[in-house]
């Protein structure tokens, strides 16, 4: 967990920080992932294979990627819920632009913008107009995804270059390591440097903890939350394209219902959906850990769908139990005070 | 839940107070913004083409919204109650396949017990939401976004890909969505029924008012002796069993249940709560606000379609009004706030 945490016993030794860390749950979520793939390498025939490997990757690299922007949302007390809606709209544009014959050149970062525009309005209604973000984004879900579909239909473009949609599945050199997980690699460690190792990433947390404090305190608060939509915006308008040449077919609903899955990695990877608390390792865990069990699960013939079942449950853990291993810890040192009183 | 919503949740309390006066309160209220904004596009689709207006259209219309509605009733209690319950999808979904495939098996039951199963099955749904968020202290997103999937994961392993098809349903069970009484068909009059309920408890009712206080302040109803646990898990059953009684409806109205029933739909009934006026930070709105929400977004589907506007336009619209109606609720809470300020700087 973050130092936020560790901020609120100013007592805590250098082996009590150490044991706190060794049991908040992003280290217990690494751990779980680690297991997960050395298990599922050792027992599941085909899952340490590289072309499974190239498989995997592409499934996590719209979950990750989105999830970047989201935990720091999430940290600052906010929610998107859009997202997924804004990767369904840039699909489509892409497509109708496609069709109007520009080029792919062009297009892609016009996409992006589309994405960063729809960030642009999301932080407008939130942070302009003061209204609470789960409720926009759920407007905008709505409103993002109904645009997909004027704009599309319900039909689907599927002519785009090869050169472009080849990449994207491909590996470096036909090898093992796949295209997209430079890109993945890459925005992981910008985000990750911007929301650990920066002002501006402190004061996230800042934020999250308590936002009049961190007002007062000169962190600019709506400014801030404003560009972190724009980013999520640009990031799922990003997912969109990739998206699209991945499977080479702009469609209206392509990413539909992703915005869960999405906030269920980042919950899952130890963020507090109050905000303040919550690590980047941690999420990036999360998505591993859950794309890794649905792979190999895949692989073992047992439907994605039943799977939920760990994904919700692992989810509600997340939560529950750090609570309960604080309340145990809490009666304990209440009965330890009681005995020591008591002599 | 949002940093914004607390700053702005005191401001909107007065909105949840019952109109005062019969008739001039009721003109206030913020249901009426939609009931003008139904009559306007019902005025507006009629004059186009006449026939919406027909019997059959109008009954198409209710019973279309009567899923909906009961489903948005539950939702508007649990969110007045400053949580969320965004299980409801996979609720509907488990009590469907779960009656359809007690029905199927056992073909002479009655009706009344298909009802009573799908209540069963939803209100256990709720009460595991709602022990989880009472005493694991989860917040409800993530308990209901996690029985989301868990409900959703259970029903699939269940069905194994397998479906119920209507031609196994019981014919009595199949009729039950077209039969009506006194020509108001069972669906849209147990629609009524929930609905009628579910807003004179919260109106009138010590409970409902309970269930107000804790959403304006959760502390301060905890500290008036409130008692907030009971009333918590009370909302979280009810909102599972209204969307299990949802699950009934829907595989008497639809016949085929596969384990995919009902996906996707805790946004719609999310969508009909916020449009119908109960904010998301709790503490205001109405339920008979949520059931006019979900009507709207019912009869602008259907209007699009008589209209003959790109049916594609729907959804579009519907993310538009969300946020038309948030918007609403800030300039009133604005609106309040201002004026509170004035009262008090005369004292």
């Amino acid at each position: 967990m973050s130092d936020i945490d560790l901020g609120k016993r100013p007592s805590a030794n250098r082996s009590g920080a150490l044991k706190s860390r060794l049991t908040s749950w992003d280290s217990i979520i690494l751990v779980l992932t680690g297991l997960v793939l050395v298990i599922a390498s050792i027992s599941v025939d085909n899952f340490g294979t590289s072309r499974n490997f190239t498989f995997m990757v592409l499934d996590l690299l719209p979950i990750i990627l989105i999830a970047l922007p989201m935990t720091m949302i999430i940290v600052t007390g906010e929610i998107d819920l859009s997202v997924a809606s804004t990767l369904g709209l840039t699909s489509s544009m892409m497509g109708w632009l496609w069709n109007q014959g520009l080029s792919i050149e062009t297009i892609i970062p016009i996409c992006v913008l589309i994405g960063a525009i729809c960030g642009v309005v999301n932080g407008f209604l939130i942070t302009g107009l003061g209204l609470p973000s789960l409720a926009v984004t759920i407007g905008t879900l709505a409103l993002y995804r109904g645009l997909a579909f004027v704009v599309l239909g319900d039909g689907a473009v599927a002519d785009f270059p090869w050169n472009y949609t080849g990449w994207v599945t491909g590996t470096i050199g036909g090898g093992a390591v796949p295209n997209v997980l430079i890109l993945i690699v890459a925005l992981a460690l910008i985000f990750g440097i911007v929301q650990h190792a920066t002002p501006f990433g402190r004061s996230l947390y800042a934020i999250g903890a308590n936002a009049q404090a961190a007002h007062f305190s000169g962190i600019r608060v709506a400014r801030t939350k404003f560009w972190l939509y724009v980013v999520s915006g640009a990031v799922a308008g990003l997912v969109g394209v990739l998206w699209t040449l991945r499977y080479s077919s702009a469609r209206a609903d392509n990413g539909a219902g992703l915005e869960l899955a999405v906030v269920a990695a980042v919950l899952l990877g130890g963020v507090s959906i109050f905000g303040g608390k919550g690590s980047l390792p941690g999420v990036l865990a999360g998505v591993v850990l859950l794309t890794a069990l649905q792979n190999a699960l895949r692989l073992e013939d047992v439907s994605g769908q039943a799977l939920n079942i760990v994904t919700g449950s692992l989810l509600v853990l997340s939560v529950l139990l750090p609570n309960v291993t604080t309340a145990v810890r809490g009666n304990w040192h209440r009965r330890k005070l009681r005995q020591a009183s008591a002599r | 839940m949002t940093v914004t919503s607390d700053r702005s949740a005191p401001t909107d309390a007065p909105l949840g107070a019952p109109a005062p006066k019969r008739f001039g309160g009721l003109l206030k209220t913020r249901e009426l913004g939609i009931v003008l904004a139904l009559a306007l596009l019902v005025a507006y689709t009629a004059i186009d083409n006449p026939r919406f207006l027909s019997g059959q259209s109008i009954r198409d219309n209710l019973l279309n919204t009567a899923i909906l509605a009961v489903m948005a009733t539950g939702q508007a209690v649990v969110v007045i109650t400053r949580n969320i319950d965004l299980s409801v999808g996979s609720v509907l979904g488990i009590s469907a396949f779960a009656v359809a495939t007690l029905m199927s098996n056992n073909q002479d039951l009655p009706m009344i017990v298909a009802l009573l199963a799908g209540l069963a099955v939803g209100a256990v749904a709720g009460l595991v939401n709602g022990v989880l968020v009472r005493y694991g202290k989860v917040p409800a997103l993530v308990v209901t976004l996690g029985t989301l999937y868990i409900y959703r994961g259970i029903t699939y392993s269940w069905a194994g890909g397998s479906q119920v098809n209507a031609d196994e349903l019981p014919r009595h069970f199949l009729t039950f969505a077209n039969d009506s009484i006194l020509g108001i068909p069972w669906l849209v009059l147990i629609a009524l029924v929930v609905v009628a309920a579910g807003s004179v408890m919260m109106r009138n009712y010590r409970v409902g008012r309970e269930l107000y206080a804790m959403g304006s302040s959760p502390a301060a109803a905890e500290l008036a002796g409130i008692k907030v646990a009971r009333n918590l898990l009370g909302a979280f059953v009810l909102s599972g069993a209204l969307a299990g009684l949802a699950g009934v409806l829907y595989a008497a109205r639809f016949g085929t249940v596969d384990a995919a029933a009902g996906t996707g739909l805790e946004l719609n009934v999310v969508a009909a709560v916020v449009v119908g006026g109960v904010a998301v930070f709790g503490g205001s709105g109405s339920v008979w606000g949520a059931a006019l929400g979900a009507l709207l977004l019912t009869v602008i589907g259907s209007a699009l379609a008589v209209l003959d506007i790109n049916q594609f336009w729907q959804q579009a619209i519907v993310g538009a009004l969300i946020i038309l109606a948030i918007c609403a609720d800030r300039l009133v809470a604005v609106r309040i706030a201002r004026s509170l300020r004035k009262r008090d700087a005369h004292v």
